[in-house]
């Protein structure tokens, strides 16, 4: 296991270096930059804007500019927001618990909706049951987010009234940044009950809307895998000694079925990630996916070279640990046996 | 029993965390914007988001627009003197004014010259302690050149100060009540600087506004509380609450449930359903902006004014302020919108007459199969709600006349970048006024200086026109200034190096408890007269 992990970590950084080189120059060659943008409509003589260009080091040749960047970032600073004048990372942090929180649960709620639709519908296999669901999850996993989430704001929340429609929590509470995670702060000042049921009730939608494709995705492939499954000789065995079927399916059935749905769900953890950065425009929700697009749209170079970065780790870590839950739960993977 | 359980779980869930009501106990305001501010300091943004969460709220200049106009009224200055050769502006201060009291900062001396000092001095000496702090940029200030304008800033006593400045300019009062000109504390600087945290004063602003910073959750919320000393009386809001949410059309829904009282620029194909909801209001004033479609007069064919006269004469307005404004627009004629006073009323316009265009076209030498392209606007600014669709419009407008356009676009900042080399033929843009001074539109879009600047697309550069605006800087008698700006516009129209579009309302909406709101022309908010009628208020989910 060690071995294994080293051997991943090694292998990520060529990863992480062209995932700099990438972002950097990329977002150089797009024609206008940020001293433009600041500027607007007005424009503004020439003097002043090379003025500005070399306060932000953009008067530099790329070369330089990237070297003084991998060299920065090696020291562990990633610079400073143009637009905030904060540090790039201290902006991630205030974020990233944000998109850590919405992701998760919309995970959650896939794999725990994902396998019981899945499950269902490979007990009543053929049924019109399966049908409908499994229709159903086509469908889900084919919404555009950004087209869902309206649908659910304009049927939860505008028609019926039961949903906030976008934020985080309601405007009148507040509460002391501790851990980043909403769901756990507000249980320490005060209140908590009231406070944790508009947290759930603001996360509800978004998590829907980012949890449904991969929601639609377990579903299916839960269903063919335990099907599989039930199709081998160690359940008709197990049948034969006269144990229960839900028993059979739930015992031996799904346990077996198992490692195809982490593999899936580790897949998903990655596109949560893309599909947040839809989810979180939409619902208001303060993460990372909101802070990079309006970087990209403000050519705020650190933040976008730094940004990308980070989220390159988090996939990497992300993927790594996947991998090694899929050692530890089927032996059969681990090197060596 | 299982598809039953299944069934019933989300039916359970959402009857468990039913929605929560929006009313808070204190009269809380709460404003849906647009995006996140990029600090609280508007001397170091330009951005609307920013400016509306900084200046107006929790500061005040020297002299300030009228509450939904362009006129200048004292502020934190009583009264003001300008010297007769216009380079010496003497402004006496109140005494009365106190700065806020906040988590980390406790006044001991009201509002002084100090304060103007320090401010200006931030931003216009490089060896200030606080210059660099923030970046150091000042684009908004550096922009307007400021930095050219003002020679030095005597303090004569507590009470007064004195700005001389390099030449006359005549704009410079107005300049003074733009946004970025907001006085900061320089005691609460001093104590910054001794705790060594000078960056605070960016990010915890205190200022003498009518509204408290609180709290700002990056992306997500802005707190403010009323300021309960505030020189002109305390504010009847106990709260008011920026939610931060970029989604024009979630933003709609948000104030049809209620959760925001006023929302940021609402989308005009929302207008008509706004109208017919019972719950909600909306408020409009005319914009003090400018939409134009700009001739690259630097490039054929459009060096040639006969053929700008016929695209003049080609283009159907009319239909174009129905469609695409759909009808929340007035037709310009001239650059400047009507509510600026050097603006001319004897200025006759170009008619919708594609026939008349054919022979200038013949008349400039251009016979069938001219083709030119056109930039489309790429995002949706006040000033030209859908830049595309009017490409479109134009499109089939100048094939009438045997004019074949291709329709260019690329993502704003390629746009701004391109057009300010001049890249484009035919390019839609415009523009809404710092200060409603006719300086600030003639000027800043049409000089020759401009050209460099990149704000003058047209690449127009006319010495006559120039001549007339820089007369127009040097004397601060409005009789005098308008005759100027009357000539200038003349030449304009004669030369038509733009086709000027229209003067687009702006438009806000609101819930129907929101009593006392009034639309700002230059499009920035200010909630200090606003009110909440709690009896409607109550009525509300």
């Amino acid at each position: 296991m060690i071995r294994f992990l080293i051997q991943r970590l090694i292998l990520a950084f060529p990863t992480l270096l062209g995932v700099s080189l990438l972002s950097f120059f990329m977002i150089r060659w797009v024609p206008g930059d940020p001293v433009m943008i600041l500027l607007g409509e007005r424009g503004s003589s020439p003097a002043v804007y090379a003025e500005m260009r070399h306060k932000l080091g953009l008067d530099q040749s790329l070369g330089q500019q990237f070297l003084l960047y991998i060299k920065k970032v090696m020291q562990g600073d990633l610079g400073v927001s143009i637009s905030t004048q904060q540090p790039v990372l201290r902006e991630f942090w205030d974020r990233f618990p944000a998109t850590v929180e919405l992701g998760l649960a919309s995970l959650l709620f896939a794999l725990v909706g994902g396998t019981l639709i899945g499950v269902a519908a490979a007990v009543f296999r053929h049924s019109p049951g399966d049908y409908l669901l499994m229709g159903a999850s086509l469908i889900g996993y084919s919404m555009p987010i950004f087209w869902w989430g309206l649908i659910l704001i304009l049927f939860f929340s505008v028609q019926l009234g039961w949903t906030p429609v976008s934020g985080r929590m309601g405007v009148m509470y507040d509460v002391p940044t501790l851990t980043g995670f909403l769901l756990i702060d507000v249980w320490f000042d005060g209140e908590g009950g009231e406070k944790f049921r508009s947290v759930i009730s603001h996360l509800m939608l978004p998590c829907i809307a980012l949890g449904t494709i991969p929601l639609a995705a377990i579903a299916r492939m839960t269903r063919s895998s335990i099907l599989e499954v039930l199709g081998e000789d160690y359940i008709r065995t197990a049948r034969a000694k006269g144990l229960s079927y839900s028993k059979v399916v739930f015992k031996h059935g799904f346990k077996n079925a198992l490692i195809p749905i982490i593999t899936m769900v580790g897949l998903m953890a990655s596109s949560v990630l893309t599909g947040a950065i839809l989810t979180e425009t939409i619902f208001s929700w303060p993460g990372i996916g909101k802070w990079l697009v309006g970087a990209i749209q403000s050519r705020d170079y650190p933040v976008i070279q730094g940004g990308v970065l980070l989220v390159a780790i988090v996939v990497i870590v992300v993927n790594i640990a996947v991998d090694g839950i899929c050692r530890w739960v089927n032996p059969l993977f681990r090197e060596g046996r | 029993m299982f598809r039953f359980f299944f069934l019933l779980l989300p039916v359970f869930f959402f009857v468990f965390m039913s929605f929560e009501a929006v009313n808070a106990k204190p009269k809380t305001f709460i404003y849906c914007s647009e995006g996140s501010p990029s600090n609280f300091n508007p001397q170091l943004t330009s951005d609307g988001p920013s400016f509306n969460a900084s200046s107006r709220m929790i500061y005040n200049r020297l002299v300030d627009f009228k509450s939904g106009g362009t006129e200048i009224i004292p502020s934190l200055a009583s009264s003001w003197k300008i010297s007769d050769n216009g380079l010496e502006y003497t402004f006496h201060l109140r005494t009365d004014v106190p700065f806020q009291k906040t988590d980390i900062f406790n006044p001991q001396r009201n509002f002084n010259a100090d304060d103007v000092i320090w401010t200006f001095h931030r931003m216009l000496k490089s060896d200030h302690p606080y210059h660099e702090v923030g970046g150091g940029r000042y684009e908004y200030f550096k922009s307007m050149e400021m930095d050219q304008i003002i020679k030095e800033i005597v303090k004569i006593n507590d009470s007064t100060v004195k700005f001389i400045l390099k030449h006359p300019e005549a704009p410079f009062l107005a300049d003074m009540a733009m946004d970025s000109m907001s006085i900061l504390s320089a005691e609460y600087a001093n104590q910054l600087l001794k705790t060594k945290t000078p960056g605070k004063i960016d990010t915890n602003p205190v200022g003498t506004g009518p509204f408290v910073f609180k709290r700002y959750q990056k992306d997500s919320f802005i707190k403010y509380e009323a300021h309960d000393q505030y020189f002109m009386g305390r504010p009847q809001l106990d709260q008011v609450v920026f939610s931060i949410t970029q989604d024009p059309s979630v933003r709609l829904q948000k104030l049809k449930t209620g959760e925001c009282h006023l929302i940021a620029e609402p989308s005009p194909t929302d207008l008509p359903g706004i109208k017919n909801n019972s719950q909600l209001r909306l408020v409009e004033g005319p914009g003090l902006n400018v939409g134009y479609i700009a001739m690259n007069t630097e490039k054929k064919p459009f060096d040639n004014p006969l053929v700008r006269k016929a695209f003049n004469h080609a283009l159907n307005r009319d239909a174009y302020i129905k469609t695409i404004y759909l009808g929340n627009a007035q037709k310009a004629i001239n650059p400047l919108p009507p509510s600026i006073w050097a603006y001319s009323k004897n200025i006759q316009d170009y008619s919708y007459d594609p026939e008349l265009a054919r022979k200038l076209l013949h008349q400039a030498g251009i016979r069938e199969g001219l083709s030119v392209e056109l930039w489309t606007l790429p995002v949706s600014r006040p000033y030209l709600p859908s830049g595309k669709k009017l490409g479109e419009m134009i499109q089939s407008d100048l094939a009438q006349i045997g004019v074949k356009v291709t329709l260019v676009t690329y993502d704003w900042p390629t746009y701004l970048a391109q057009s300010r080399k001049g890249a484009h033929q035919l390019i839609e843009l415009g523009w809404t006024g710092d200060n409603g001074d006719p300086d600030n539109f003639l000027s800043v879009l049409l000089s020759c200086a401009a050209i460099k600047a990149g704000s003058n697309v047209a690449r127009w550069c006319s010495t006559p026109f120039g001549q007339w605006i820089e007369k127009a800087k040097k004397v601060s008698d409005q009789k005098k200034r308008t005759y100027f700006y009357f000539e200038a516009q003349k030449i304009f129209k004669q030369e038509a190096p733009w086709v000027t579009l229209a003067h687009a309302t702006v438009y806000r909406a609101l819930r129907k408890e929101v009593k006392g709101y009034q639309l700002s022309p230059f499009g920035t908010e200010n909630f200090y007269n606003v009110d909440l009628d709690q009896r409607e208020n109550n009525k509300n989910p």
